[in-house]
C-alpha cells in the first residue's frame, strides 16, 4: 500500500517537472542578446542546480526519515543530541558552496559596473509616466525624444480586444546599433523609477537629482522590451522601454534622418521640455554627470 | 478567550479580576494579554487578506476590472503594512505574552501594566491605517515599503499611516523591553540562560533586534514627515537632500524586521519538532549560536534590497558576500531539525505537520534567498514576481506556519480543551497546496519578467496569474477553517488530556495543568535542568 503511494507520488512529480520544461523559456528568463545577460542566465541556471541537489540530499534524509521513524511503525526513538563532528562538517561545506557561487558572480559585477569608454552614450529620464531619451555622445548626438506607451486606452478597460505586445509598446522605440557598447545615463524628473530590458541584462533605478549609470552591448538586431521596475505611481504599469537595435547601415540611416527631422521640430520640442523638465535639476544633472566622468 | 478561566482544577485562590468588557481593557495578566494580542493579530490578518484577495482579483485577467491603479496601490501597500505590523508581529508578540512566563517558570511578564499599554495602542494604529482608505485622497499607494519622492507625493492616507507606523514602533519597543527583562529577571531559580527553551532564545534575541531598530524606522518615518510638512530636504534632492538616504535608513531597519518575523518562528519550530519526534533537540547550542549570528547578520545585509539604486562595486560585492553568509546559519538550523527527526519516533498531528510543512517551505524560500542574493541575478529578479515569491515563501509558510503550528500546539493549554484534529488536518492540507498554487507559479512570472505592484500586465503573464489568483482565494478561504476550528476548541465540551503531547518537555506542560491556571507560577517552580 504504502509503495504504491510513493510510486504514484513519484510519478506525479516527474510528470509535474516534465509539464513544467515543456513549458519551457516563456517562464524563465527571456533569450538573452548581451554578454552580461547571459552570464546572468547561466549563473541562475547553474544555482538551480546546486539548490535542486541541496533539495533532495536534505529533504530525501527528512522524508526518508518521515517514513520510517515513526511511533505507528513502532520505531524507538533514540537519544543524541548532539555531535560536534557533523556540525563542524555542515557548517563548512554550505561555506565552500557558497564561495563555488560568490566566484562567478564578483566577476559578473566588476563586469557590469564598468561603464567606461562606452561608443555612445544615451541618457534616459524618467517622467509620470514615460521615459525621455537624450543621445548624448557618439553616433546620433543631439537626437532627443519622448517614449510613451502607445496601447490604446480602450484595450486597457477592456473596450477592445488586446494587442500582440498588450502595454510592451511605446510611440517611439529606443533604437541603438547593434555591438556597439552603450552607456545609458539615468535620472528621473520627479520619483524614482527604474530602467529595466531583461534581454539585455540591465536594470538601474532613475533617480531625481542624482545621475546613475549602465552600460550594454545588443548581440543582435531586434525588439527587446521591458517595464519600469519601480513604483512610481498611479500608472507606474504604463510606462515600458522597448529597444530597437539595429545593424549598423540601418541605424546610420535611422540617425541621419531622425537629425535631419530634429532640425525641423527643435522647437517643439524644446517647448515640450521646459514645461516638463525643471531647470534645476537640469544642472544638478550637469554637475553630477561631471563628478561621473571625473571618475 | 471566555474559556481561559481561572481556578481550575481546585488551586484555591480567587482569580480577582472584573468581567465582561472591563476585564479586557483593564487586564494586567500576561494570558488575557496574549489572548487580546492573538485575536487583534488574527482580525487583522483577515483585514490583509481582503487586500490581497482585491489584487488578486484585479490580476486574475489582465486590463483594468475592479480596481483602478491608485486603488490597486493603495491595497498593495496596505496589505503589506497590516501584515507585517498589524499580523505576524502582534500574533508573536502574543505568543511571547503566553509562552515566556509558562516556559521560563515565571508568574507574569515584568512589566504588566506596560504591557497592556503596548497592546491597546495597536487597535489605535490598526484603525487609523484602515480608516485613511476612506480619506480624501486615500489610503497611502507607495508601497509598504514608501520610498520617497513618490511618498511625499501622497495626501493624508500618507500621514495617518506615518503616525500608524511610530504608534506601532512604540508598542513594538514596549513589548521588547517587556520581554528582555522578563526574561533576564524572571526565570525559575536554576534555570540558566543555556538552559532556556529555544523559543524563549530565539524571543530574547528578537527583542534586542526589536529596541534595535524600531527606533530607527521611527526617524525615518519622522523625517519623512519633517519633508511633508515642514520644508526640511532629508529626502529630496533639490533641496541637498538624497532620495537613496531614505532607502539606507528603511532597509537598516526593513532587514532585521525580516529576522524579526522569523527567529521567533524557528523558536516554535523548535520545541514542536522535539515533542513530536520523542527526542531531545539536535544542537541546542548551535541553534542558540546560529540565531545569534543570523541577528547580528540581519544587521549588515540591507542594501541587498537596493543593488539596483547604484552604489560602489566593492558595496555591491561587500552585501552580496554577507547576504550570502547568512545561509550558513540557516543551513545549520534546517540540519539540526532534520537530525532531531532522526530515528525518532515521530507521530504527525497537526503542528507536526505546519512545522514540518514549515521547513520544506522556507527551505525554499531560502534557496531563492539565495538566488536573490547573487547580485548579477538579482538585477534581473529586483522588483518582480520572483522577490514576492520569495518574500512570501519566507513569511508566508515561514512566519505564519509556524504561528498555526504554535496555535495548534499550545491551544490545550490555553484553552483546556482539544481542537478538532480530522479539521486541523485538512487546514494544513488545503493551506499547503493553495499556498504553492498562489506563489510557486510568481516565480516564473517575475523570472520571464513581470515586475511587481502593476495592476495590469503582457499577455504573455495571463495563465500562471490565473493560476495564481484561483490559488489564492482557495488559500484565503482555508484559513476560515482556522477560525472554524479555534471557536470550536474553546466551546468544545471535552476537557484536553492533561498533558496531550507525550514528548513535551518545557514547564507549561511538566508543571502546569491543563489548562494553565489565570496565576500561574505565583511560587517559582523547581527546574531541573538537562544537560544539552
Amino acid at each position: 500500500m504504502r509503495n504504491k503511494s510513493v510510486a504514484t507520488l513519484i510519478g506525479m512529480s516527474v510528470l509535474a517537472l516534465y509539464s513544467s520544461m515543456a513549458v519551457g523559456s516563456k517562464y524563465n528568463f527571456p533569450e538573452p542578446q548581451s554578454t552580461i545577460a547571459q552570464d546572468i542566465y547561466d549563473q541562475h541556471i547553474a544555482l538551480l542546480w546546486i539548490c535542486l541537489a541541496i533539495f533532495i540530499g536534505v529533504f530525501g534524509v527528512m522524508f526518508y526519515s518521515v517514513l520510517k521513524h515513526r511511533k505507528s511503525l513502532g520505531y524507538k526513538a533514540a537519544n543524541f543530541h548532539h555531535s560536534t563532528t557533523v556540525e563542524v562538517i555542515w557548517t563548512v561545506i554550505p561555506c565552500l558552496i557558497l564561495i563555488a557561487m560568490a566566484l562567478p558572480a564578483t566577476k559578473t559585477v566588476i563586469a557590469m559596473k564598468d561603464t567606461s569608454s562606452p561608443d555612445m552614450t544615451i541618457k534616459a529620464t524618467g517622467y509620470q509616466w514615460m521615459w525621455g531619451y537624450d543621445y548624448l555622445q557618439g553616433e546620433g548626438e543631439g537626437i532627443s525624444f519622448f517614449s510613451k506607451l502607445s496601447t490604446p486606452r480602450a484595450q486597457l478597460e477592456n473596450k477592445e480586444p488586446k494587442g500582440e505586445n498588450y502595454l510592451l509598446e511605446v510611440d517611439n522605440n529606443l533604437v541603438v546599433p547593434v555591438g556597439k557598447k552603450v552607456r545609458i545615463i539615468l535620472t528621473a524628473n520627479d520619483v524614482i523609477h527604474a530602467w529595466w530590458v531583461p534581454a539585455l541584462g540591465v536594470k538601474q533605478d532613475a533617480i531625481p537629482g542624482f545621475i546613475r549609470d549602465v552600460w550594454f552591448t545588443a548581440d543582435n538586431p531586434g525588439i527587446y522590451r521591458g517595464q519600469c521596475a519601480e513604483l512610481c505611481g498611479k500608472d507606474h504599469g504604463y510606462m515600458p522601454i522597448v529597444v530597437e537595435v539595429l545593424d549598423e547601415e540601418s541605424y546610420a540611416k535611422w540617425a541621419a534622418g531622425k537629425l535631419a527631422g530634429v532640425s525641423n521640430s527643435v522647437v517643439s520640442l524644446a517647448a515640450v521640455s521646459t514645461d516638463v523638465v525643471s531647470s534645476g535639476a537640469e544642472q544638478a544633472i550637469d554637475a553630477i554627470e561631471e563628478n561621473l566622468d571625473n571618475n | 478567550m471566555a474559556a481561559v478561566h481561572g481556578d481550575v482544577h481546585g488551586h484555591g485562590h480567587e482569580d480577582h479580576h472584573p468581567t465582561g468588557i472591563m476585564r479586557w481593557v483593564t487586564t494586567t495578566n500576561h494570558k488575557d494579554i496574549g489572548t487580546m494580542y492573538l485575536w487583534f493579530s488574527l482580525a487583522m490578518f483577515f483585514t490583509g487578506g481582503f487586500l490581497a484577495l482585491g489584487i488578486r482579483a484585479e490580476l486574475f485577467q489582465p486590463g483594468i476590472q475592479i480596481l483602478e491603479p491608485e486603488m490597486f496601490n493603495s491595497f498593495t501597500t496596505l496589505h503589506g503594512l497590516i501584515m507585517v505590523f498589524g499580523a505576524i508581529m502582534p500574533a508573536f508578540v502574543g505568543f511571547a505574552n503566553w509562552q515566556v512566563p509558562m516556559m521560563i517558570g515565571a508568574p507574569d511578564m515584568a512589566f504588566a501594566r506596560m504591557n497592556l499599554w503596548s497592546f491597546w495602542l495597536l487597535p489605535i494604529a490598526a484603525s487609523l491605517l484602515v480608516s485613511s482608505f476612506f480619506v480624501p485622497g486615500g489610503a497611502a499607494a507607495g508601497g509598504w515599503t514608501f520610498y520617497p519622492p513618490l511618498s511625499t507625493q501622497g495626501g493624508l492616507g500618507v500621514d495617518m499611516m506615518i503616525f500608524a507606523v511610530h504608534i506601532l514602533g512604540a508598542s513594538s519597543i514596549m513589548g521588547a523591553i517587556n520581554i528582555i527583562t522578563t526574561i533576564l529577571n524572571m526565570r525559575a531559580p536554576g534555570m540558566r540562560l543555556m538552559d532556556m527553551p529555544l523559543f524563549v532564545w530565539t524571543w530574547l534575541i528578537t527583542a534586542y533586534l526589536l529596541v534595535l531598530v524600531m527606533p530607527v524606522l521611527a526617524g525615518t518615518v519622522t523625517m519623512l514627515l519633517t519633508d511633508r510638512h515642514f520644508g526640511t530636504s532629508f529626502f529630496n534632492a533639490a533641496g541637498g537632500g538624497d532620495p537613496v538616504l531614505f532607502q539606507h535608513i528603511f532597509w537598516f531597519f526593513g532587514h532585521p524586521e525580516v529576522y524579526i518575523m522569523i527567529l521567533p518562528a524557528f523558536g516554535i519550530v523548535s520545541e514542536i519538532i522535539p515533542t513530536f519526534s520523542r527526542k531531545p533537540l539536535f544542537g541546542y547550542s548551535s541553534m542558540v549560536y546560529a540565531t545569534a549570528s543570523i541577528a547580528i547578520l540581519s544587521c549588515v545585509v540591507w542594501a541587498h534590497h537596493m543593488f539596483t539604486a547604484g552604489m560602489p562595486t566593492v558595496g555591491q560585492l561587500f552585501f552580496m558576500y554577507a547576504t550570502m553568509l547568512i545561509a550558513v546559519p540557516t543551513g545549520v538550523k534546517v540540519f539540526n531539525w532534520t537530525a532531531t527527526m532522526w530515528r525518532g519516533a515521530m507521530t504527525f498531528e497537526t503542528p507536526m505537520l505546519f512545522a514540518i510543512g514549515f521547513i520544506f517551505l522556507f527551505v525554499i524560500g531560502g534557496f531563492s534567498g539565495v538566488i536573490c542574493a547573487i547580485v548579477p541575478i538579482d538585477i534581473q529578479v529586483q522588483d518582480t514576481y520572483y522577490v514576492i515569491a520569495h518574500f512570501h515563501y519566507v513569511l508566508v509558510s515561514g512566519a505564519l506556519f509556524a504561528l498555526f503550528a504554535g496555535a495548534y500546539y499550545w491551544l490545550p493549554k490555553w484553552t483546556g480543551h482539544m481542537y478538532d484534529e480530522t479539521l486541523g488536518k485538512w487546514h494544513f492540507w488545503l493551506s499547503m497546496i493553495f499556498f504553492n498554487l498562489t506563489f510557486f507559479v510568481q516565480h516564473f512570472l517575475g523570472l520571464a519578467g513581470m515586475p511587481r505592484r502593476i495592476p495590469d500586465y503582457a499577455l504573455q503573464f495571463a495563465d500562471f496569474n490565473m493560476v495564481s489568483s484561483i490559488g489564492a482565494f482557495g488559500f484565503g478561504m482555508s484559513q476560515l477553517l482556522f477560525v472554524y476550528i479555534v471557536i470550536k476548541c474553546i466551546r468544545s465540551k471535552e476537557a484536553a488530556p492533561e498533558k496531550p503531547w507525550d514528548g513535551a518537555t518545557t514547564l507549561e506542560w511538566t508543571h502546569l495543568p491543563t489548562p494553565a491556571p489565570y496565576h500561574s507560577f505565583e511560587k517559582p517552580p523547581v527546574f531541573k535542568p538537562v544537560s544539552h
